[in-house]
């Protein structure tokens, strides 16, 4: 078990290691000069490579990385060129803002996925099986802002029964906030409904054919019991594992969730400091979104580890 | 059916082996004509079919010109003039949205394509060579699955600068390692098989057993493949070009006028909610196909 969380644990290191390398390489090819962009087309050239020798664009480029990587993980993000201030705050308050609508959504599908890829599992090859599949299957290629419009159009626009943005009013209640955060979550649920419904359907029906589901049926155990005691235990485990890696899709979709719903996350900070072309923020953003993906595929894995003992016990390749 | 390697027979030419082995694979007739059975394929091939007569035949069919301004009627309501309204330029809805077909379709398809060739070969290569090359290309693949596809192609995008080319080849590099990972999967299965060592006693080199002996018999598999991530090319097109990094404006394209509109949206729905609608009946018919191709060579 310690030998399978540690070498789990080194790939993932490996992992954010080579993404702070794309990060950061991707902050290098992105067009544009630093100096130049801050102070303007009209600024002297000298300007410019005074500005550019202070915030230290114009070093080696392994001199910058290794600067930038050894002040990442002591918590210190940067300047921002856009705001000219510290970067760390502008993410910590988008990462805030980002986890209270991943938790809307979250809450609503978690058990929605489950109970609908169960129940598909249960009548597998039927009507509703296949109406379950496909709108899961289109519900998770449809692009958020396209459910994104059709439920503005119909809550707010058509029945004013919903707010268009997800901003709610400073210092607004929890149940106001939840107002705000109802619709831009459906778009996000729709998509995620798709993952984890036919995750707990493929592994209902390979826990439904198995030795010990057909023992205990066999056995006379009544089917509810056979279905809740025997066969979810197993089934949901796999279902685990898609629910923390859909969390690198769901910051995906916030780009464009936030952007339609004008809320200021996560996804809507990198993509502005792409535009804007703000180094900084962009690869802070970017690395903060690949350090969360990557530690909860981390937690996923051994969660997933310790429930199963087949994994446990050895056979963990 | 029973694993080739536990029967007793060893020396059967290799052809017959393949035959024996993937029984399970249907001629292209038998799946063609169950296709053709199942009702969510007709209904998926029916809206797919209208939207490619839009995006090849769009200028002739539509009923006014897509970029004409007709600044008298802006933001005029559907109406037996505008079926589907004007938008905040005097555009006829209508008309825009059936000449959008066209891009959204191109770039979806020909991406689709460029990923899958190269996600096959990278497959291939991965599953049949395995060892360090897999561990390799399969860390890299994992690093890249670790930021969103999204983000990824916005960063690509704006370094290479907005074109139908360069989203073309964005998004086939992205889905390439995606196609890969199921190739890889296939391949694995395959590489054990008895027809796979025959070929390999027979001296036959890597790049023929590859391409020639393994690709044929994990065809299935990329198919399915193919006809899924039409879906989420699609789904990314749209993405991208509502985000502005589509092709360029006049052009029609659903996604840069839905969010051209979109702050209008409490005023002028009709404008954001039918490209809207387009774009979700174009995923919806690929998904059907998709579904429908799946259960077929499942069986």
């Amino acid at each position: 078990m310690a030998t399978y969380f540690l070498k789990r644990l080194g790939l993932s290191l490996i992992t954010l290691w080579l993404l702070s390398l794309v990060v950061f390489y991707a902050g290098q090819v992105l067009p544009g000069n630093p100096g130049r962009f801050i102070l303007g087309p009209l600024a002297a050239q000298s300007a410019v490579l005074a500005l550019d020798h202070q915030l230290g664009v114009d070093r080696p480029l392994w001199v910058q990385y290794w600067s930038w990587i050894s002040h990442f993980v002591q918590g210190n993000m940067g300047i921002s060129y856009e705001y000219q201030t510290a970067v760390r705050p502008f993410i910590a308050s988008a990462v805030e803002q980002s986890l209270k609508l991943a938790a809307v959504a979250f809450v609503i599908v978690v058990p929605l996925g489950i109970v609908g890829g169960v129940v598909a599992a249960l009548k597998v090859g039927r009507p509703l099986d296949r109406i379950i599949s496909i709108s899961g299957l289109s519900g998770s290629t449809l692009p958020e802002f396209v459910s994104g419009i059709v439920l503005v159009a119909i809550f707010s626009v058509f029945f004013h029964l919903l707010p268009s943005t997800a901003t709610s009013p400073p210092g607004a209640s929890f149940v106001t906030q939840l107002d705000h955060l109802l619709l831009p979550a459906i778009p996000l649920v729709l998509v995620l409904f798709g993952y984890i419904s036919r995750m707990a359907r493929a592994g209902t029906i390979e826990a439904l054919d198995s030795d010990y589901a057909r023992t205990a049926t066999l056995k006379g155990l009544p089917r509810s019991i056979v279905i809740f005691r025997h066969v979810l235990r197993n089934s949901l485990l796999p279902t685990i594992t898609v629910i923390a890696t859909q969390l690198g899709y769901l910051i995906g979709g916030l780009v464009v969730v936030e952007t339609l719903f004008n809320y200021q996350g996560i996804g809507r900070l990198v993509y502005n400091a792409v535009t804007a072309k703000d180094f900084p923020m962009l690869e802070a953003g970017v690395l903060t979104i690949g350090v969360v993906y990557v530690l909860a595929t981390l937690l996923a894995d051994v969660a997933y580890s310790f429930l199963n003992p087949r994994i446990r016990l050895g056979g963990a390749e | 059916m029973i694993p080739l390697s536990e029967r007793s027979d060893p020396i059967i030419p290799t052809a017959e082996l393949r035959a024996l082995e993937t029984a399970g694979v249907q001629s292209p007739r038998t799946v063609w004509q169950q296709l053709l059975r199942s009702p969510t394929f007709l209904v998926g091939a029916f809206i797919l079919l209208f939207w490619i007569v839009c995006a090849i035949f769009g200028n002739s069919i539509a009923p006014d010109d897509p970029l004409a301004q007709q600044l008298l009627s802006v933001n005029a309501h559907p109406s037996g003039a505008h079926l589907f309204g004007t938008d905040q330029l005097g555009r006829d809805v209508l008309s825009r949205v059936i000449v959008g077909a066209h891009d959204i379709l191109i770039i979806a398809v020909s991406a689709t394509l460029l990923g899958t060739v190269l996600g096959t070969v990278l497959g291939l290569v991965m599953g049949y060579f395995g060892g360090a090359v897999d561990a390799i290309v399969g860390r890299l693949v994992e690093t890249l699955l670790a930021l969103p596809l999204i983000i990824v192609s916005v960063l690509f995008i704006l370094a290479l600068g907005p074109s139908v080319p360069t989203l073309v080849i964005v998004i086939g590099f992205v889905f390439a390692p995606l196609i890969a990972r199921t190739v890889r999967a296939a391949v694995l299965g395959e590489r054990e098989l008895d027809y796979v060592a025959a070929a390999r006693l027979r001296g036959d080199s890597s790049l023929h057993i590859m391409f020639v002996e393994i690709l044929p018999n994990v065809l299935s598999p990329i198919l399915v493949e193919f006809t899924v991530r039409i879906g989420y090319a699609i789904f990314t097109v749209a993405t991208l070009s509502f985000l502005g990094l589509g092709p360029p404006p006049p052009t029609p394209d659903w996604g840069a006028d839905i969010s051209a509109n979109y702050d209008v949206i409490s005023l002028y729905w009709w404008e954001t909610l039918f490209p809207a609608l387009a774009i979700a009946s174009l995923v919806i018919a690929v998904n059907l196909i998709a579904d429908s191709v799946e259960s077929v060579l499942a069986q």
